[in-house]
């Protein structure tokens, strides 16, 4: 049997999966959530096996392609449903189903509790097979329907527990703001197909040589703008936060490992486009690091020991897209920076739901403390993960940090000094808010309350379905990094689809690397002495300006309710204003002018035959008059 | 003697009969006029088809005789009816069909 038809399958068994799951009732709930962490894990399965296959051939002819059917098949608009698998569709294929695989493991234990189990099942299949469907288009327009596919998935799943007006308040939120996202990048297919006729890669990567560079920017923009969306960043950024409202294991699988990434393979893919438009590039770039930032700042505020991670899962993307808007010199850092964290931002939420899964679902981090001595395998893992992604060295996100952060600097110039301070200063926030999480979750005094039906908390350690997924990432966020680093084997590995050039930074390496672990200490030394030194108290201090702010997500909130909110209802306003006195004035004037001339024209009719009769010879007179003078002239 | 004659006298009936039609009031006097505008056209009809050696004019006007004959018959019941009803032949008095 052919590899090739293996690749249809991985998108098949989740598929199936969502489907049988969805559709088959009450009947499955037994066996709902074994059937579908089966299936993902067929997923994973062939997607090792398909691994295996790329391993044996030569690194230039590792493309997979399957024609499964044509889709739309008319005169000069060809739209395929076929796969291509290459090595960046493989890495994604792997992360997705293999953390996938982990995460249905994780929900067994975590959701046993839920009656619609079987529905959250259906819905993580249906994602997983969205997802799968994006990585391994082989055109925009497929790939557009895996990109609809996940947003369908994580509005799904964000509002799970709809009972909660905020849950489907925030994944409305998520809805909306992912769909002025998905606009750019339907704008983007448009602009393709008017270009070059086509929307499958190949051909438009051959042809992107002949293309203007205006075009390619503008291309480039709407593929930015539809990666803002998705991957939440400035300025659609401000959906990811409340998203946390869904369970904790969408929060691991989607909006920390997966999805949100999509953004930076889009970018990457089209890595082609975005190298001849200097200026969108440059664009990707400048967002990444006001991302990497701003995510970083809000963190550092928050006392939801989730909306803290989704701050912080916000400004590592932004290193990711930061790294894509580098152009070739950081394609491959942007690729294993997602990988690594894909492995420790999975492990950091699957402990954070480890955590609220002992404490009776409490989520601050305030009335948390002393948790290590009651939770010592989620302590122990959510540790590692800690220390991986602080960029502790020796692990995952030291390796692929520090290449980001030498990427930048190589990008010379002023830029370059602006993106690469920017990024080391990132570190220096994200050693600070990870140290603040880790400080007040497992250290300290305990300042546990009971909750609203007055049960005391008992932490205890999760059910090893829990507990085995946290092991494996927490080994993945410790060697993943290494291991990839080790003789360039990721670089090696993906140079043949994205291309790579060395880049030459303006200071050394060791420089670079020194300064990053120096800044890194400096955040953890300030977090201690701020959280770790003196009590945390049990109601969050007033705080500075800029705390206060980072607490409202740095105004994204009241920004958007300001410029679009109120901005969309003076808009609509003026519209209907315009409506009422100009359009409608129009109308109801020829109306009335109608009305009223009739009524002094029904004056002539006043009963008098005579008054007749002299309109008859009146008009008898006028249309003789007429006819002499047209046959005079 | 020279036909254009009969024209200028029909011509002469016409706005006579037109000019009834307009300023009397009673129903008699301005069927009569109307009356006498219908001969009118009549005797141009007859004068043209003297002129022109051409007997289509001398057929129409027996048609209009007809006509004319059947238009009394109508217009004389009305107002016989309108009399009836009123007491009073004046057209002025017949003025309900309005807004």
């Amino acid at each position: 049997m052919n590899t090739e038809n293996l690749i249809a399958l991985l998108v098949a068994a989740p598929l199936l999966g969502a489907a049988v799951l969805l559709c088959g009732g009450r009947a499955l709930d037994r066996v709902g959530h074994l059937l579908g962490t089966l299936l993902a894990a067929v997923s994973f399965v062939i997607a090792v096996v398909l691994f295996s296959d790329l391993v044996g051939k030569s690194p230039h002819d590792r493309t997979l392609t399957q024609h499964l059917f044509s889709w739309v098949p008319v005169e000069g608009f060809q739209a395929d449903v076929s796969f291509q698998l290459d090595q960046l569709s493989m890495t994604f294929v792997l992360l997705i189903t293999g953390v996938g695989t982990l995460i249905h493991m994780y929900s067994i234990g975590y959701m046993e509790h839920d009656e619609r189990r079987r529905r959250f099942f259906g819905y993580l299949n249906l994602f997983l097979a969205a997802m799968l469907l994006l990585v391994l288009a082989d055109n925009y327009l497929l790939l557009y329907v895996g990109w609809e596919g996940v947003g369908l998935a994580s509005y799904l799943l964000i509002g799970f527990w709809q009972h909660k007006p905020s849950a489907a308040t925030a994944a409305k939120k998520a809805f909306l703001v992912n769909r002025v996202g998905d606009m750019g990048l339907s704008i983007a297919i448009m602009i393709m197909f008017s270009t070059f006729g086509t929307f499958a890669f190949k051909p438009v990567f051959d042809s992107v040589g002949d293309t203007s560079q205006g075009k390619l920017t503008a291309i480039g923009l709407t593929l930015l703008l539809a990666a803002c969306g998705k991957s939440a960043q400035v300025p659609l950024q401000s959906w990811l936060g409340d998203a946390m409202e869904g369970p904790t294991p969408v929060s691991a699988l989607i909006h920390a490992a997966t999805m949100v990434t999509a953004g930076v393979y889009l970018i990457v893919r089209s890595g082609v486009i975005f190298n001849g438009a200097p200026d969108a590039q440059l664009a990707t770039a400048v967002v990444g690091a006001v991302t990497l930032m701003f995510g970083a700042i809000v963190g550092c505020a928050k006392d939801d020991i989730k909306k803290a991670l989704a701050g912080s899962t916000m400004s590592q993307i932004g290193y990711m897209v930061l790294a894509a808007g580098l152009g070739p010199v950081g394609y491959v850092f942007a690729i294993m920076h997602l990988v690594t964290h894909g492995f420790f931002k999975a492990g950091l939420f699957l402990g954070a739901g480890s955590v609220m899964h002992g404490m009776n679902d409490e989520v601050d981090m305030r009335r948390y403390g002393a948790l290590r001595k009651y939770m010592p395998i989620t302590f122990a893992t959510f540790t590692l993960a800690y220390l991986a992604i602080i960029g502790f060295p020796g692990l995952s996100g030291f390796f692929s940090k520090d290449k980001i952060i030498e990427a930048a600097f190589a990008k010379g110039g002023t830029e370059g000094w602006i993106l690469g301070i920017t990024a080391v200063v990132g570190a220096a926030v994200t050693a600070f808010y990870m140290t603040r999480i880790m400080l007040m979750t497992f250290f300290g005094e305990k300042r546990w309350v009971p909750d609203e039906q007055g049960n005391e908390p008992h932490p205890h350690e999760a059910p090893s379905s829990m507990t085995i997924p946290m092991l494996v990432l927490a080994v993945g966020s410790v060697f993943a990094g290494g291991i990839f680093s080790l003789g360039d084997r990721f670089l090696k590995w993906l140079e043949p689809v994205t291309g790579h050039t060395e880049g030459h930074s303006p200071i050394s390496t060791g420089a670079i690397t020194g300064a990053t672990v120096a800044c890194m200490l400096i955040g953890m030394g300030v977090a201690w002495v701020m959280y770790g030194r003196r009590d945390v108290p049990a109601l969050a201090p007033r705080g500075s300006l800029l705390t206060r702010a980072a607490r409202r997500d740095l105004l994204q909130d009241d920004f958007n309710h300001v410029v679009l909110v109120r901005g969309g209802e003076h808009l609509t306003r003026s519209l209907v204003y315009v409506d009422h006195t100009l359009v409608d004035g129009v109308v109801n004037g020829t109306a009335a002018s109608v009305g009223g001339l009739s009524g002094r024209l029904r004056k002539l009719q006043n009963g008098y035959v005579r008054s007749y009769a002299v309109s008859m010879f009146g008009g008898a007179a006028v249309i003789i008059a007429a006819t002499l003078l047209m046959r005079a002239v | 003697m020279n036909p254009v004659n009969y024209l200028y006298l029909a011509a002469l009936l016409f706005t006579i009969g037109a000019i009834g039609v307009l300023i009397r009031r009673n129903a008699i006097i301005v069927f009569m006029c109307i009356e006498l505008m219908l001969n009118a056209c009549n005797l141009t009809f007859v004068a043209f088809s003297r002129m022109h050696g051409n007997l289509d004019g001398q057929i129409i006007a027996f048609f209009t005789m007809v006509v004319a004959a059947a238009e009394v018959v109508v217009g004389l019941a009305i107002i016989v009816s309108l009399f009836r009803t009123r007491h009073s032949a004046s057209v002025d008095d017949a003025s309900l069909m309005k807004l």
